[in-house]
């Protein structure tokens, strides 16, 4: 197995092509669809890379961005987060808290996979 | 009262008026022609008694030499040059200016507020685009809708062994994922084309002010108060509605009530027909078709240059607020055809676009004769029309934001394809 990626999507067309094309790439994908349950998904699957949409219900992903660089345990999680054009503010937000890497949506297939490669190989 | 800033002017225009030479009467008050001229520009202050002494040669009201009024201009003017700092206003010349030529001060004033006013109209739209909560949620749900979209139709397209049940999957979600686009789409457009409506009124032109009285009284004008500050914000607006109100007052005299009544039950909106029924005007059987309380029909007028000057629209077509329309409308068409009856069908973009039969019809007027200027007006009956084999004429409200990726008559890209 390449490695375990903890999709946070509410979405649900989004997550369901996300988690085809990095299945079909080897890495084991899991989809948490409401941010209040990430970090309790977090700590359960200890995952390899976390992608975050940035707007989500319950909790953002910036919120959950800066809960597990607060936390010693989690701190070193490598975390992509999704974003819009247009939200540069909360990009600049989540680039302080420590946000490993950005994807813009709409996004490419090829970008997704070449940097979730990048962030964690397989 | 202490002299005015501008008295020295005062002093000089009526000096000049009265042909009298700076050393005459500088010597019939007592005083220097030098002393005199100082004054003159403004650059002494006037002793109250020599104030009165020279009101009283030149035969001039104290009080009109104390006028205080024009200092508020001094102010307004300093405050303009103040905001254009690179013009290089001579503003030791201000009050000259003021005195000498009260009527370009307060263009230049009145050009200065309603300057400022248009910057500030800038600003609360730029916040709007920027911080409005409904904009940022349409624009979200665009880009998710989007986002997918991208994402499964390159799965789709890049993956050979692809399982039925995805596969069925797949097309599913971007079935569901167009749809959201064309609503979120729309939503937008609605939004930015019809605005906040907090910002409305500071925004609106006077004949949209206009529009939405007529719209608040369903078309029935007859009697209502133009003075009314709740829709007409702005003079030219009222202006515009007392036009419109004295309008339709004639075109019901020329066209009683019971005569459209029975020329609609027994031809249809047809308005050559209502026109020459009661040999009045086409232009005044379209308004007394469209313009009547629970008509339900719409109506587009334009003058020659394409500007509209009338706006009854239906739901499912919105004409632009501002800027060209869509060059494709049977309006246009009637307009470089004059005197010639248009009829089309003609469909609007969008799953929400309506499907509209239209009549339109252009006329022409020579109100200075043969050596005066053809002035054009072109008028376009909107009416709902049903589903049916009858092709329809795609058109679109304004480029700017017509959803027709491919039109012939396309003048610049849309935003909603950017």
């Amino acid at each position: 197995m390449a490695g375990r990626v903890l999709l946070v999507e509410d979405e649900p067309n989004i997550a369901e092509a996300i988690r085809f094309i990095l299945t079909r790439e080897g890495w084991e994908v899991l989809v948490v669809n409401d941010g209040a349950l990430a970090l309790a998904r977090v700590a359960e699957v200890q995952p390899d890379l976390l992608i975050l949409d940035l707007m989500l219900p319950g909790m953002s992903g910036l919120e959950i961005l800066t809960s597990l660089r607060a936390d010693p345990a989690r701190a070193g999680l490598k975390v992509m987060m999704l974003t819009a054009k247009g939200q540069g503010r909360d990009r600049e937000a989540a680039e302080r808290a420590g946000v490993s890497a950005f994807m813009a949506k709409p996004f490419s297939n090829a970008d997704m996979r070449a940097q979730v490669r990048a962030l964690i190989g397989g | 009262m202490s002299p005015s800033a501008l008295t020295g002017t005062r002093l000089r225009e009526r000096r000049l008026a009265l042909g009298l030479r700076q050393g005459d009467l500088a010597g019939q008050v007592g005083i220097s022609a030098s002393y005199l001229n100082l004054i003159e520009h403004n650059r002494r202050r006037i002793a109250d008694e020599l104030l009165a002494r020279l009101a009283d040669v030149l035969a001039m009201p104290l009080g009109r030499l104390q006028e205080r009024h024009a200092e508020g201009q001094i102010d307004a003017m300093r405050a303009a040059a103040a905001d254009a700092p690179t013009a290089g206003a001579e503003l030791d010349r201000v009050e000259d200016i003021v005195g000498r030529f009260p009527g370009w001060a307060a263009t230049l004033v009145e050009l200065h507020t309603r300057s400022r006013a248009l910057g500030r109209t800038v600003e609360i739209l730029h916040d709007r685009m920027a911080h409005d909560p409904h904009l940022s949620a349409s624009l979200h749900e665009l880009l998710n809708a989007a986002a997918s979209v991208r994402s499964t139709a390159a799965i789709l397209a890049d993956t050979d062994d692809i399982e039925p049940e995805w596969l069925k999957r797949f097309h599913g979600n971007l079935h569901d994922d167009s749809e959201r686009l064309a609503r979120g789409a729309e939503a937008l457009v609605a939004f930015l084309d019809a605005g906040g409506q907090e910002q409305e009124q500071a925004s609106a032109s006077p004949q949209e002010e206009v529009e939405a009285w007529a719209e608040a009284h369903d078309w029935s004008l007859a009697g209502v108060d133009v003075n009314d500050t709740g829709y007409l914000v702005s003079a030219a607006g009222r202006s515009l509605a007392q036009s419109l109100q004295t309008q339709l007052a004639e075109d019901r005299a020329k066209t009683p009530d019971d005569r459209v009544v029975a020329s609609v039950a027994k031809f249809g909106p047809d308005p050559l027909a209502l026109a020459h029924d009661v040999d009045a005007p086409v232009l005044t059987a379209f308004r007394r078709i469209a313009l009547r309380p629970g008509s339900g029909f719409g109506l587009l007028i334009c003058d020659g240059s394409g500007t509209l000057t009338l706006r009854k629209t239906v739901p499912g077509f919105t004409p632009p607020r501002f800027g060209a329309a869509c060059p494709l409308w049977p309006l246009f068409t009637a307009l470089s055809r004059p005197e010639t009856p248009i009829e089309a069908i003609i469909a609007l973009p969008g799953p929400q676009g309506a499907r509209l039969r239209v009549r339109a019809y252009c006329q022409v007027r020579h109100p200075m004769g043969f050596r005066g200027p053809e002035l054009r007006e072109a008028a376009m009956l909107l009416m709902y029309e049903p589903d049916g084999p009858e092709p329809a004429i795609e058109v679109g409200p304004t480029c700017r934001i017509c959803l027709r990726p491919a039109c012939p008559a396309r003048r610049e890209p849309s935003i909603l394809s950017a």
